[in-house]
């Protein structure tokens, strides 16, 4: 009886061991599985499934080699706003003209100063918050400015992939393409492209490493550097891995005009990156987008000089580039990629500003809004002054003051305007360089209140 | 007695095969590196890989490896603080939850702090003493490029 026990109770005893033995090697299977796992992880940092050639633009074909960064890519088509910046889905009833069932909200209904500003130019027509990567063609595309202005195809340098259709148009010559598309209407040069930015716009098929492929800006760095006296510059030989990683972004988001009849694109850096510096050249050149339709104003219209004003700032200075912060690094299994959902820091803090600044992401958050909240009051007091000193510049046109005696005062508005523009049409609220934009608002108040007291003078001098 | 031996042989089947497992695994792990001074153990998770690219471009490369840094000087503190970290290391990358980038723990840090001393007391002896106030100086605050640059 005792015996009959004791032998059950050590079956128990070994049934108990081997059902923890079981366990303990499963587990440790389970672990010998999980770090097999991750050695194969680190093993390929890509497969090739498809061969990829310079002539492939469909971003698709590409994804199929580098899935991460497709998908990433793929994401830019979200709309979230920041405070300052981002975009508000706006539903929208699509029309004939225009399909598009949902758009940015419009920065004209948001402030109405900028209709007086821009009057008489296509901008004040229509005139919308940017959306992703994803929408650059297709919002271009339906823009009510092209029913005000006949677009050209220069247009497409930074809204469509170009590399392949530059290349087909030009016979295999890239500059030659780029001078044809340029000279097209928006209409024709339209069909001749098909997706917005792509893989092919910043990598190399062969190696993947990034390069210019818009001649344009390999132009206006030659200028650039020329200025700085070196000469000959090839961006795509001489520019670093970190350099290239905020020329890739440059080739678009930057200032130009369209020179001459054929329309030809030119970044405006014969002097320099500065604000003055290209509006020094733009007198030079004597180039005008529009003549405003109140004042008879000789006017400039900023297009989006993230990459000069950028230039400016501590962040530049510090060898920080563009994809650092637009497209910081992220971890995936081993893989360690540069995110392709490329978006506003602001909405990616851990990722974008910790690597450098060990702050709580709330602080980082505050000061970069502290910054944008400052930026745009100075930007109010500024659009405040400019749009006196249109209305001002108005009745005195309509007095019957003459060109001549307008000049000094509408020069003023010229330079306070482009210089306004310049940093409210950067895309940072001036985060990108604090004091620089700072610098240009305060500079632009005291111009449109100087241009303001030499209306005013005109006033008193003559009956 | 012959359901008992029957469970005997079960029990040294399973106990065998989990030591055998284990022992695997070990290996397959490269889990006696860990007990070495190499630097290149780190790496053995490719989540050091940056850190160790960055050290070896460091100024300390040819004087300190990562335990000359990241562990106590004295033998038994040594291996606590490599048991510890080494657990932890293992929970995180097995789990997959880490922060990223990836933060020292404030423990660690002082270690790091310890070890800057250890080389250079003579140097920041008078750095750090004779002064006011409570804020103790931090060499890797301002040295951070030292090591390893992230």
């Amino acid at each position: 009886m005792a015996k009959g026990g004791g032998s059950a109770r050590s079956g128990r005893l070994v049934l108990g061991a081997a059902i923890l033995a079981a366990i303990l090697a499963a587990g440790v299977t389970g672990l010998l599985v999980n770090i097999f796992e991750h050695k194969q992880e680190a093993k390929n940092p890509f497969f090739r499934v498809v061969e990829i050639t310079d002539e492939i633009e469909d971003p698709i074909v590409w994804g199929k080699n580098f899935p991460q960064q497709y998908d990433l890519y793929s994401r830019t088509v979200d709309q979230v706003r920041t405070r300052y910046g981002g975009s508000e889905g706006v539903p929208r009833t699509p029309t004939d003209a225009d399909p598009r069932s949902v758009v940015a909200q419009s920065k004209l209904e948001e402030d109405p100063r900028l209709k007086a500003i821009w009057a008489g130019y296509a901008f004040a027509r229509d005139f919308r918050e940017e959306r992703g990567h994803a929408f650059m063609l297709e919002d271009q595309s339906f823009t009510e400015r092209q029913l005000a202005v006949k677009q050209p195809g220069s247009c497409m340098n930074c809204h469509a992939s170009v590399y392949v259709p530059y290349k087909k148009l030009g016979g295999g010559d890239l500059t030659a393409g780029f001078e044809k598309m340029n000279q097209m209407p928006y209409s024709e040069a339209r069909t001749h492209v098909e997706h917005p930015i792509a893989c092919i716009d910043c990598h190399d098929p062969e190696t993947m490493q990034l390069r210019i492929t818009r001649p344009g800006f390999m132009e206006g760095m030659q200028a650039l550097k020329a200025s700085q006296g070196v000469a000959d510059y090839d961006v795509n030989k001489s520019a670093t891995r970190q350099e290239m990683r905020s020329f890739v972004c440059a080739q678009c988001h930057v200032e130009y005009y369209f020179k001459g009849a054929e329309k030809r694109l030119v970044y405006p850096w014969h002097k320099g990156l500065k604000v003055e510096e290209i509006l020094d050249y733009y007198d030079e050149v004597g180039h005008k987008d529009w003549v405003h339709a109140a004042s008879g104003a000789p006017a400039l219209k900023a297009q989006h000089p993230e990459f000069e004003l950028w230039s400016q700032g501590i962040h530049a200075r510090s060898g920080v580039a563009c994809a650092d912060c637009h497209m910081p690094y992220r971890r995936i299994g081993a893989m360690k990629i540069s995110d392709h959902h490329v978006r506003s820091p602001l909405l990616n803090v851990s990722a974008a500003c910790q690597p450098c600044h060990k702050w709580p992401e709330e602080e980082l958050k505050s000061r970069v809004e502290e910054i944008q909240d400052r930026t745009y009051g100075l930007r109010n007091h500024a659009m405040d002054a400019l749009v006196a000193l249109i209305e001002d510049l108005g009745k005195a046109k309509e007095s019957g003051r003459s060109d001549e005696e307008l000049s000094a005062a509408r020069q003023m508005q010229r330079e306070a305007q482009f210089r306004i523009d310049f940093v409210e049409a950067e895309n940072s609220t001036g985060f990108h360089a604090p004091q620089e934009a700072a610098r240009i608002l305060g500079e632009a108040i005291d111009i449109a209140r100087k241009g303001q007291l030499a209306v005013r003078d005109l006033a008193l001098k003559t009956p | 007695m012959r359901a008992g031996s029957a469970f005997g042989i079960v029990l040294g089947i399973l106990v065998g095969a989990t030591a055998g497992i284990g022992g695997y695994t070990f290996l397959y792990a490269k889990g006696g590196s860990y007990l070495t001074n190499d630097p290149e153990a780190c790496t053995n998770c490719h989540v050091m890989r940056e850190q160790f690219d960055g050290w070896m471009k460091s100024s300390h490369r040819n004087v300190a490896g990562c335990n000359d840094c990241h562990t106590p000087h004295a033998p038994v503190p040594k291996y606590a603080t490599k048991a510890e970290n080494g657990f932890r290391h293992s929970l995180a990358f097995t789990s997959g939850r880490f922060p990223e980038p990836i933060e020292i723990t404030p423990h660690a840090r002082e270690i790091t702090e310890q070890a800057c001393r250890h080389c250079h007391e003579e140097i920041v002896e008078a750095i750090d003493t004779g002064r006011h106030g409570d804020e103790k100086l931090s060499c890797i605050r301002c040295h951070r490029s030292v090591g390893h640059l992230r």
